[in-house]
């Protein structure tokens, strides 16, 4: 299967395979408007199996929920189809709106004005702490 | 030390320094109290009481007059616009400008730290849900530090409701700052400290953890006995509550196994957990512990409002 190189825009590479689709939904890339292609599966000397993402003319993507989905993936910025630049994604120390609180008793749970607000606990098992109720959530994706 | 302005919703909020500071203030106050009795006047204490309160509530508002000032606020959230559906932040961004300083309850873990975001005057977490109850703990070091004569080097056995016990998490975290500090934690396997704040206490600090079931293993060894109701209102299945509820009752032939100088607290109310006989033991100091908490409290509000001096 072959897919062309793209002129300006970003590759989201080294996605754990099975991972693009979910980065596909969370980041709306359905209704962003360019050009985006998501190769899933694909082989991969380091990974085995790597899933793709290449979105044409956009650069903007949200980097925290990349890094909370997949922080091994790798973020090429691409300019008159060449790599321009690498952005690094890492397990975010804070990450805001992004997830619910697993505590039911949580404000952020009751109160619509309360953006869920978290602050990393540990990234080796990807838990954070609620900064409301201080509770841990450990992120499953 | 400068606490004018600042908001309390977690023992962390202070540094040990200012803990003792507090601290030195309520012994004074309770020593010469006519001294600070106009301190606060012009003064207004706002109270938000979103759930059932009467010691916390009134202590407050025992504390705030007794400095000379006043109080204004609600105790029930349906009688506010609260019911109304109205949000924290609109409440706060309304009451505080009727008020020179608010105390909250609330049933929502984080509700004060959100109040505290929309607020222009001191907000005081006055118990949020299962989560902190800092000015408890105040209450509970300045009956300690009258009783034993200081916060360092203790044994603390805390019994019941180790899981959602507000008074148990604030107190726990904030004496293992101190040094020398060791902890019994009785309680049923399913009331135990949640495992977060465990964690928190063995990489942050140099305190020891025993977890035991039956309260008669710590007795021997305490300085202090923290005695907790287990909440009814916590639980979300009456039947776990109906189970756990006469896990732990404290009575006259259990004290016979604690030291002789050991006291025994509860920030109360009391269900059954302390049999009445044990009232008359000079080892029970909970109802001491409540007067206290007027006096910690007309200090942290003198110190909030930046009229300590």
């Amino acid at each position: 299967m072959e897919v062309t190189a793209i002129k300006a825009g970003i590759v989201i590479d080294h996605i754990a395979a099975g991972k693009g689709l979910l980065i596909f939904n969370k980041l709306n890339l359905a209704t962003l408007g360019y050009p985006v292609v998501l190769l899933m599966n694909v082989s991969s000397q380091r990974m085995g199996k790597k899933d793709i993402i290449k979105i044409e003319n956009f650069t903007a993507v949200d980097t925290a929920m990349l890094g909370l989905i997949d922080p091994n993936l790798t973020v090429n910025v691409i300019e008159n189809c060449r790599v321009a630049g690498k952005v690094c994604v890492s397990t975010p120390a804070v990450v805001k709106g992004l997830f619910a609180c697993n505590n039911p008793r949580c404000v952020a749970n009751a109160d619509p004005n309360v953006s869920p607000t978290f602050h990393l606990h540990d990234a080796k098992t990807r838990s954070y702490v609620c900064e409301y109720c201080e509770e841990l959530t450990r992120v499953n994706q | 030390m400068q606490l004018k302005g600042r908001h309390l919703i977690s023992p962390n909020d202070l540094t040990l320094d200012e803990i003792d500071s507090i601290i030195r203030l309520a012994h004074d106050i309770r020593q010469h109290r006519s001294a600070y009795a106009d301190a606060c006047r012009g003064n207004i204490l706002g109270t938000l009481f979103y759930e059932p309160s009467t010691r916390t509530k009134l202590s407050f508002e025992s504390a705030m007059l007794r400095l000379g000032g006043q109080v204004l606020g609600f105790a029930d959230a349906n009688t506010s616009a609260v019911a109304k559906g109205e949000s924290i932040a609109d409440t706060v961004r309304v009451l505080d400008a009727y008020a020179d300083v608010l105390v909250m309850r609330h049933p929502k873990e984080g509700a004060p730290k959100l109040a505290s975001l929309y607020s222009r005057v001191p907000v005081i977490n006055g118990g949020d849900g299962g989560h902190q109850h800092p000015t408890q703990t105040l209450t509970d070091l300045l009956t300690i530090d009258t009783y034993k004569g200081r916060l360092h080097g203790l044994r603390v056995a805390f019994c019941g409701d180790l899981k959602f016990g507000r008074t148990v998490h604030s107190l726990i975290e904030t004496l293992a700052r101190y040094p020398d500090s060791k902890f019994y934690l009785v309680s049923p396997e399913e009331l135990v400290l949640p495992e977060r704040l465990k964690q928190h206490l063995e990489r942050n600090f140099s305190c020891e953890l025993i977890e035991c079931r039956r309260l008669e293993a710590a007795l021997s060894h305490s300085d202090v006995l923290y005695m907790t109701r287990i909440q009814r209102e916590r639980f979300f299945n009456e039947a776990d509550y109906q189970r756990l509820k006469n896990s732990y009752i404290l009575d006259a032939e259990k004290m016979r196994e604690a030291r002789k100088d050991m006291i025994v607290m509860h920030p109360l109310p009391r269900v059954n957990e302390i049999a009445y006989e044990v009232d008359r033991d000079e080892r029970a100091v909970y109802f001491p512990q409540a007067e206290l908490g007027v006096f910690v409290r007309m200090s942290l509000i003198s110190y909030l409002l930046g009229v300590n001096s």
